[in-house]
């Protein structure tokens, strides 16, 4: 028997993790609509982990996020307007349009980025920690990075240092399994457990589809990181509905897969909960739904109504200006 | 009374160790730069005086001690990592080009990376094709990264202060050959500007451009020349990333000729990008084309006399002013 979320704290996350999956569907459409361009990467099933895990941050810890970051970005206090502004290239946006989707960051809100490069997020969250750790203060970074990540030479670079320097970082591996097409069962060597004890770093893995487990091994883990334990590896287990990309014709994987995934729905598992344990009724869940659903809306008119940014925006921010 | 001199590679040290002294947010690490002076020297007692808090011996790990100066500089600290070798900027490329240079224009202005990223190039001591080169056009091309290059240690201390005392990522570019020479420092406060180069030296006949090691053999080459009364104007840019173009366009209107030189391979080369630069803004002021001295386009050999013959030297420098004296 696993530990209990109170009751508040679970309304509070479930509502973060339906925000999610909504923000995630509205991008759907509007992408199918042509309103987006390049790629937009969804987390469409790993709410749990991004809710669990990042949501438990203070205002003042940070996280060094990945491509697939929208998640993340709202679980660290990211509003649903200046998030989707930006995914539609807006001035209101994020990062005034010139980011987009794998580059929101908010450095006022601890968020270092999400970070279109594979494992580059990971010295970035090295330094923050080492800066942390400098500064004499008690700021944790988590990182996420997925099953790709996990591979290149930045992840294995970045959790030796911050062993040898005990810098206060939270690896957070979340394995949805895919590299785009590529399984883990033909990518990775070893497993993660043995790679975090060849760095002498804990490990802890949990259903990272389960919000309870989630988030108390986060609590523990962020704790452990805190109390200037050094760093620890968190695997949550997990799986992204949609593509590599939305779009992604996906033809590396079944539909039997999908549907195995589908039905172990992170979010309808804590609905299940909050039923069982009378703490909400299915008409106030569809309730909840539908308010976060018309606050999704209000930030999709607002993003569709903000401005393109002004042309000459380009030259701006390359430099932070300096005297000469 | 004499001027107070000091070896490049003390001109660096000091350089670090005053700013420092000055702002507690400002670190260092990389490989070796501890008790162990740098691989070159030019970190010499910071060990002993601010201690392995703040003077950090790091893992080989390139891309993470960049990367970690990344996510420093956007958490409040202004670090100074160090990098060997120039060519050990390949391991740490994405941390250079990828984020370093892109997160304040990717995240719409709201983050600044006061970084400074040290290293050494250049050929001359044997040290084969993975240890001498000359990689700074490289940097060029990546908006959002200022290089310097000094070549004295009047620059070498003053540019890296300014360096780590500016908000946006500057590579600083020694040269191993320069460490130990020897040049007037004054004891006091000072910097020297990013994006302002130095008059060497006024002249009348030509413009001669030279970047880092490629000075000296600049300066010997115009000894030789002013003997055979030809008048050199000498500008080291100091500063490749923006490159002061007044400087160089006010030179030219007067000497109507120039000639460029850098040490990395002819192809691609900064000499390319100042040249190219003088054809849009100086055209009508050219009596002849710009010449360019750079190296041969092979890499860097270990053997010493292949090696000397692969980079510029003094009499292609001679034969370079030569020739645009000619036309």
């Amino acid at each position: 028997m696993g530990r209990e979320l109170e009751q508040e704290k679970l309304i509070f996350l479930y509502r973060l993790m339906v925000k999610i999956r909504l923000h995630e569907e509205a991008i759907k459409i509007l992408f199918t609509q042509g309103k987006i361009g390049g790629t937009t990467h969804l987390c469409i099933g790993q709410e749990a982990v991004a809710a669990g895990v990042v949501s438990q941050l203070r205002p003042d810890d940070y996280v060094s996020s990945t491509h697939r970051g929208h998640g993340h970005m709202l679980a660290k206090g990211g509003e649903l307007k200046p998030m989707l502004a930006e995914i539609l290239g807006r001035a209101d946006g994020y990062c005034k349009g010139k980011g987009g989707s794998m580059h929101i960051a908010s450095i006022k809100l601890g968020n270092l980025g999400a970070n279109g490069i594979v494992s580059g997020g990971l010295p970035i969250a090295v330094g923050s920690a080492l800066s942390a750790q400098m500064r004499e203060t008690d700021q944790v970074t988590v990182v996420s990075f997925g099953d790709g990540a996990a591979n290149e030479g930045n992840t294995h670079e970045s959790m030796n240092m911050a062993s040898a320097w005990r810098l206060p970082v939270v690896f957070l591996f979340e394995n949805n399994q895919y590299a785009v097409s590529t399984h883990t069962t033909r990518s990775m060597g070893g497993s993660m457990e043995k790679r975090a004890a060849g760095y002498d770093l804990p490990f802890v893995q949990v259903d990272g589809m389960d919000l309870e487990q989630v988030y108390f091994a986060a609590q523990d883990a962020i704790a452990h990181a805190r109390a200037g334990k050094g760093p620890i590896v968190m695997q949550a287990d997990t799986y992204r509905y949609e593509g590599h990309y939305y779009g992604d014709p996906m033809i590396y994987r079944t539909k039997e897969e999908i549907d195995s995934y589908r039905a172990n729905d992170p979010i309808a598992r804590v609905e299940r909960i909050l039923v069982e344990r009378n703490i909400e009724s299915e008409d106030h869940i569809e309730k909840i739904k539908a308010d976060i659903q018309a606050e999704v809306d209000d930030a999709v008119s607002f993003a569709e109504a903000s401005p393109q940014p002004a042309i000459n925006s380009m030259f701006e921010d390359v430099y932070t200006e300096w005297q000469s | 009374m004499t001027e107070r001199q000091l070896l490049y590679k003390e001109a660096v040290a000091e350089a670090v160790a005053e700013e420092m002294a000055r702002d507690s947010r400002v670190f260092i690490m990389g490989e070796d730069v501890g008790l162990h002076g740098g691989a070159f020297g030019a970190t010499k007692g910071l060990f002993e005086e601010f201690g392995p808090g703040r003077v950090k011996d790091t893992p080989l790990t390139e891309s993470v001690i960049v990367g970690a100066g990344v996510g420093a500089a956007l958490t409040g600290m202004r670090p100074i990592v160090e990098v060997m070798y120039i060519d050990f900027m390949c391991m740490a490329m994405d941390s250079i080009v990828n984020q370093a240079a892109k997160v304040k224009y990717m995240f719409g202005g709201h983050a600044t990376v006061p970084l400074t990223i040290r290293t050494a190039f250049g050929a001359g001591r044997g040290n084969a094709a993975q240890h001498s080169q000359s990689l700074e056009t490289w940097f060029l091309n990546v908006p959002g990264l200022l290089v310097v290059m000094p070549s004295t240690p009047y620059d070498a201390k003053g540019l890296l202060k300014s360096a780590i005392r500016n908000d946006n990522p500057v590579i600083v570019i020694e040269n191993k050959q320069l460490y130990n020479s020897k040049g007037y420092v004054p004891a006091e406060d000072y910097t020297v500007p990013i994006g302002k180069a130095s008059v060497r030296k006024e002249g009348s006949d030509v413009t001669l451009i030279a970047t880092s090691r490629m000075c000296q053999f600049a300066e010997s080459a115009i000894e030789k020349l002013e003997k055979e009364g030809v008048s050199v104007e000498f500008i080291d840019p100091r500063t490749i990333k923006p490159l002061d173009m007044d400087t160089i366009a006010q030179s030219i209107a007067k000497t109507h000729r120039a000639v460029v030189v850098n040490e990395g391979p002819t192809t691609g080369g900064f000499s390319n990008e100042v040249s190219s630069k003088i054809m849009d803004q100086c055209f009508f002021d050219l009596d002849a084309p710009v010449i360019r001295v750079a190296a041969e386009d092979v890499p860097i050999p270990y053997n010493a006399i292949l090696e000397a013959e692969v980079i510029p030297a003094e009499k292609d420098i001679l034969q370079a002013v030569r020739k645009v004296l000619e036309s």
